[in-house]
């Protein structure tokens, strides 16, 4: 793709095939939110449409800015969003239990949502900058761990496990792929191994005791907390091959399914357009998750290739344990369906992720021209 | 894995390092996604056919629509029992979220006064889930048109547009048909049948009611209803009708039943009549009894209380639950047993004021001179009685006894029937393990000692007697003629002649003849002693509990009998004097309505009104005597 008559250079260097499968899920979804609705495009489907092509088009503008930019301005983002979730949970407003919004008038900010792609670019920053040398040394694990945790710590007080987990995962993909020695991550994983039951008898409130034993059999509480759990199985299974047919969902439409808009979007696709509509899903995500490594895989830069690939892998948290939850392998937490799902701040990290990763992509294409 | 010892780490390597590990991730997001995949395919495709069905229950909800309940009708086909419409509400313990809040606020809708919302409260702790908690039960339309209009703000508030039982004749069934009411916890554990905790079913608890349960109930109808999550009605679909209870036809005269009843007026007892060829029963009257309408809308504490405590005990089937000794009434049965072991009935004996056996004296009511059968029992002579009876022996008396229907439980639908005691030397030896003693036979010989029946053993007795046939009692449908009894025609005849005599002749009941110049009736008194006779007392003065229970039993017409009938009056001092009139009128009303009812109507003015109305009297005397605020 270097040059063609038709279609004016800029526009031909987009990455066509990446857009095509955000618009893709984003349309899909918009049109399952028009269902949910009752078929109506009020009162999510428009906001959504309009949400979703203006945060696209910001994407796309965020794609033509040059990768150095993004590490220069990591530090002071990092800090500014510091401070605004110190502010948050001071002024902040309780949205869903949690205090972890910002109301700026017309839009409403929640600092922890942007935290995660600048916690990426923050600690991908700084193994860029570590000599490859001292990769194995005590000084390679603890500043990104003290970065990570401050804001952690302010998300987790909000309180949002899930958005508070996602940076925990997303930060700690990033130190894998950094290079840090193996036997940390065996490690870590056999100590939060050990440490969930501690943590279960110890820590846990009664309530979130019972959603993990909910969790494990959501048949035993059907009208209580596995209520949710049961309900979308209930919408994804009674979908079968082909599904009830567009607007013919009556888990969602009957309202049934809980938050259908939202965290359950995916189950109330599934009734209405069946496996095919759900391997379809699937397979876009799939394709963008390829095309994600593969742009990581093919980039030269450590700054970048780490931004890439971690991204890549924040997107992805979203996307398997929303998915894994709907589909009873994952506890309920609170994770929307990227793209797919009702709500702005979401959208926008994901799309804000994706500009990124097609500003390092349309960097590497170029410098690829230039050899 | 990476070897052991000091890697030397150089960008190459670590590029390299990430390399690898990037292809380790895609990995990893490969597996999930083949996870998630295999999942969603095992979900929708191997266990779609359990989700759909679960789907469906979910949005559909099989309401039970409950069935009528099947009429109960008298001989003629006039209802006993009926359907009306009923608006009622409910409570669901379950979806009722501020009980604190919504029950004032129904009480001061629908008036309730503070009792019944101290039974609401009391029973909502009981209940369990959905199992509903009656508010209130036939509601005027403009009540239950409030409630409706302020329902959304009232979850857990079930109105309901139903089917009341009603009993037209009020008190005068109540003991023959028993009532209805909501099935209790144990009822329902018993036959887990979901429509007994449907609000507002009713099932039998009593009476008739209760045996024929599974004849009148019918089976109930459903409804398909899609509902959304929060139990909104979406719509409604195909419907399975409900299939009404059938209509169970009595052998009752609905109109001679509540005839008797009435004719019973503020006397306690049973007046009970059979169709004497086939045992089926006219009229089985116990008074006072209870309006069963009170019961199928949920009695209240006191209205119970004062039921219960009444000495007069209304809530007793005295017909076939109480026990009273027959006096005189059995010396026509007792004849038949004499002429059966060969007493001449032209043997006389000399009756002069009783009868010596060793070195007591039996005492007579009169002093009657030569008495023969016939005159023995016209006059209810003790003495001949007492001489016959020790004569044959008590045992050949007890074995005619139970051949006309005395000591005898019978097949009936009823709940129970207490049947008393025909005594012999082999039962007493086999109670008391004592021999059986001449003045046993004495004493049982005119219907005293160990002789107890019930009226409508009485009244079976009386039935044998004046048709010669084995007849037995029959509630349901219509029976065929009873086939004759094992005894000479002549012997029956020879009693029947004696009891015409009772009443038309020089008897003991000659005030009770029928008011017809050709139907004439047959009869005989009895007087049955509540306590001992001491000194002067012989239980015709003092407390009403101590005064004797009269007794009457009868036929008619006596040239061919048609009708057998008994009557007992508790504590009416005398079967002539309390007993014989209510048979007159009842019979009466057999062949002239006008007539009997002409006779009914003055007296019923004496007594202050009509059943219902002198009930509701009493029951206002009782909540006043109680301290209580006077029901409707």
């Amino acid at each position: 793709m270097t040059t063609n008559s038709l279609v004016p250079a800029p526009i031909a260097q987009l990455p066509w095939k990446l857009i095509f499968l955000i618009i893709a899920i984003g349309t899909f979804g918009g049109l399952c939110l028009y269902s949910a609705a009752g078929g109506s495009i009020r009162p999510w489907a428009l906001t959504h449409f309009i949400r979703f092509f203006a945060l696209l088009g910001v994407a796309v503008g965020i794609s033509y800015i040059s990768p150095q930019r993004f590490r220069d301005l990591a530090y002071p983002a990092y800090f500014v969003l510091l401070i605004l979730l110190v502010v948050v949970l001071v002024i902040g407003v309780v949205g869903g239990g949690a205090r972890s919004w910002l109301d700026f008038g017309p839009i409403r900010l929640q600092p922890s949502e942007l935290m995660k792609p600048v916690m990426v670019l923050v600690v991908a920053s700084f193994y860029a900058s570590l000599p490859a040398s001292e990769i194995r040394k005590w000084s390679a694990i603890w500043p990104p761990i003290a970065l990570t945790a401050i804001p952690a710590a302010l998300i987790i007080l909000q309180p949002d496990l899930g958005t508070c987990l996602l940076l925990l995962f997303s930060v700690a993909t990033v130190m894998f792929l950094a290079g840090l020695p193996m036997r940390l991550f065996i490690g870590a994983g056999v100590a939060v191994a050990a440490a969930i039951p501690i943590a279960y008898n110890l820590f846990m409130m009664p309530h979130q005791q019972k959603r993990v034993l909910i969790f494990l059999n959501p048949e035993d509480d059907p009208l209580g907390a596995g209520y949710h759990i049961t309900q979308s199985k209930i919408a994804i299974g009674s979908g079968g091959l082909f599904g009830k047919g567009y607007l013919n969902g009556t888990q969602s439409h009957l309202h049934y399914l809980p938050e259908q808009h939202t965290d359950f979007i995916f189950p109330a696709m599934v009734e209405e357009w069946g496996l095919i509509g759900g391997l379809f899903l699937l397979i876009c995500f799939a394709l963008m998750f390829r095309w994600g490594m593969a742009v990581a895989l093919d980039t030269k830069g450590r700054f970048e290739r780490l931004v890439v690939s971690g991204l890549t892998m924040t997107i992805f948290f979203y996307f398997a344990i929303n998915l894994l939850m709907v589909m009873g392998l994952a506890p309920v937490v609170g994770i929307p369906l990227p793209l797919f799902s009702y709500g702005g701040s979401a959208m926008m990290t994901v799309l804000i992720c994706l500009g990124i990763m097609m500003a390092i992509d349309r960097d590497n294409r170029r410098d690829r021209r230039g050899l | 894995m990476r070897k052991r010892g000091i890697p030397l780490i150089t960008e190459n390597s670590q590029s390299y390092t990430f390399t690898r590990r990037a292809m380790v991730l895609g990995g990893f997001q490969a597996g999930i996604a083949v996870l998630l995949a295999g999942r969603l395919s095992y979900i929708s495709i191997a266990e779609n056919e359990r989700y759909e069905l679960l789907s469906e229950e979910n949005r559909f909800q099989l309401v039970l629509v409950p069935p009528r309940r099947g009429w109960i009708v008298d001989r003629h086909g006039q209802p006993i029992a009926i359907n009306r419409s009923d608006y009622r509400v409910d409570l669901i313990p379950d979806q009722l979220k501020e009980p604190e809040r919504i029950i004032p606020q129904l009480a001061q809708l629908l008036a309730l006064p503070p009792e019944e919302v101290e039974r609401i409260h009391k029973e909502l702790k009981l209940a369990a889930g959905y199992q509903p908690v009656a508010v209130a039960e036939n509601l005027p339309f403009d009540k239950y048109a409030a409630v409706t209009l302020r329902l959304p703000e009232m979850p857990g508030v079930a109105p309901l547009r139903g089917f009341s039982r009603f009993y037209p004749e009020g008190a005068a069934v109540g003991h023959l048909v028993g009532y209805v009411g909501a099935a209790n916890k144990e009822e329902y554990q018993k036959e887990k049948n979901p429509l007994l905790i449907t609000p507002g079913f009713k099932i039998g608890k009593e009476g008739l009611e209760k045996v024929m349960e599974q004849r009148l109930r019918g089976k109930p109808g459903a409804k398909r209803l899609e509902v959304t999550a929060r139990g909104k009605l979406v719509r409604e679909l195909a419907s399975v009708r409900d299939t009404s209870g059938g209509t169970l036809p009595l052998t009752i005269d609905a109109g001679l039943q509540a005839f008797a009843a009435r004719r019973m007026g503020e006397e306690s007892g049973s007046c009970t009549v059979l169709d004497c060829h086939t045992g089926d029963i006219l009229a089985m009257a116990s008074m006072p009894a209870y309006d069963p309408n009170a019961f199928s809308d949920g009695i209240s504490t006191s209205e119970w209380k004062m039921l219960s405590e009444d000495e007069r005990r209304p809530l007793l089937n005295k017909t076939l639950n109480a026990l009273y000794p027959p006096g005189s009434t059995i010396k026509p049965m007792v004849a038949m047993a004499l002429q059966g072991a060969g007493v001449d009935p032209s043997d006389t004996i000399f009756c002069g004021g009783g009868w010596r056996l060793g070195n007591r004296f039996f005492r007579c009511l009169g002093r009657h001179g030569s008495v023969n059968m016939h005159r023995a029992i016209a006059k209810s002579c003790n003495s001949y009685f007492y001489a016959m009876g020790n004569r044959v022996g008590y045992d050949t008396i007890a074995v005619m006894a139970r051949k006309l229907g005395l000591g005898v439980k019978y097949d009936l639908p009823v709940v129970s029937q207490s049947y008393g005691t025909v005594p012999d030397s082999e039962w007493k030896q086999r109670k008391y393990k004592q021999k059986w003693t001449a003045s046993d036979t004495l004493n049982a010989s005119i219907g005293q000692g160990y002789l107890i029946v019930n009226p409508l053993q009485l009244a079976v007795m009386a039935a044998r007697l004046a048709s010669g046939r084995d007849v037995n009692p029959r509630l349901i449908g219509t029976g065929k003629a009873a086939a004759p009894i094992d005894a000479p025609p002549e012997h029956f005849e020879t009693v029947r002649k004696a009891m015409w005599e009772v009443v038309n002749g020089d008897g003991t009941a000659g005030r009770s003849r029928l008011p017809f110049p050709d139907i004439a009736m047959g009869g005989k008194t009895g007087t049955a002693q509540v306590r001992r006779i001491t000194g002067g007392q012989r239980g015709q003065s003092g407390d009403w509990k101590y005064r004797d229970h009269g007794l009457f039993v009868c036929f008619a017409p006596t040239d061919n009998p048609r009708y057998a009938c008994s009557v007992v009056i508790e504590h009416g001092m005398g079967g002539s004097r309390a007993a014989a009139p209510v048979a007159k009128d009842v019979l009466t009303y057999l062949f002239d309505k006008e007539k009997a009812m002409q006779a009914l109507l003055p007296m019923e003015e004496a007594w202050g009104g009509n059943v219902a109305q002198r009930m509701q009297r009493r029951a206002n005397q009782w909540l006043a005597a109680n301290g209580k605020a006077p029901g409707a």
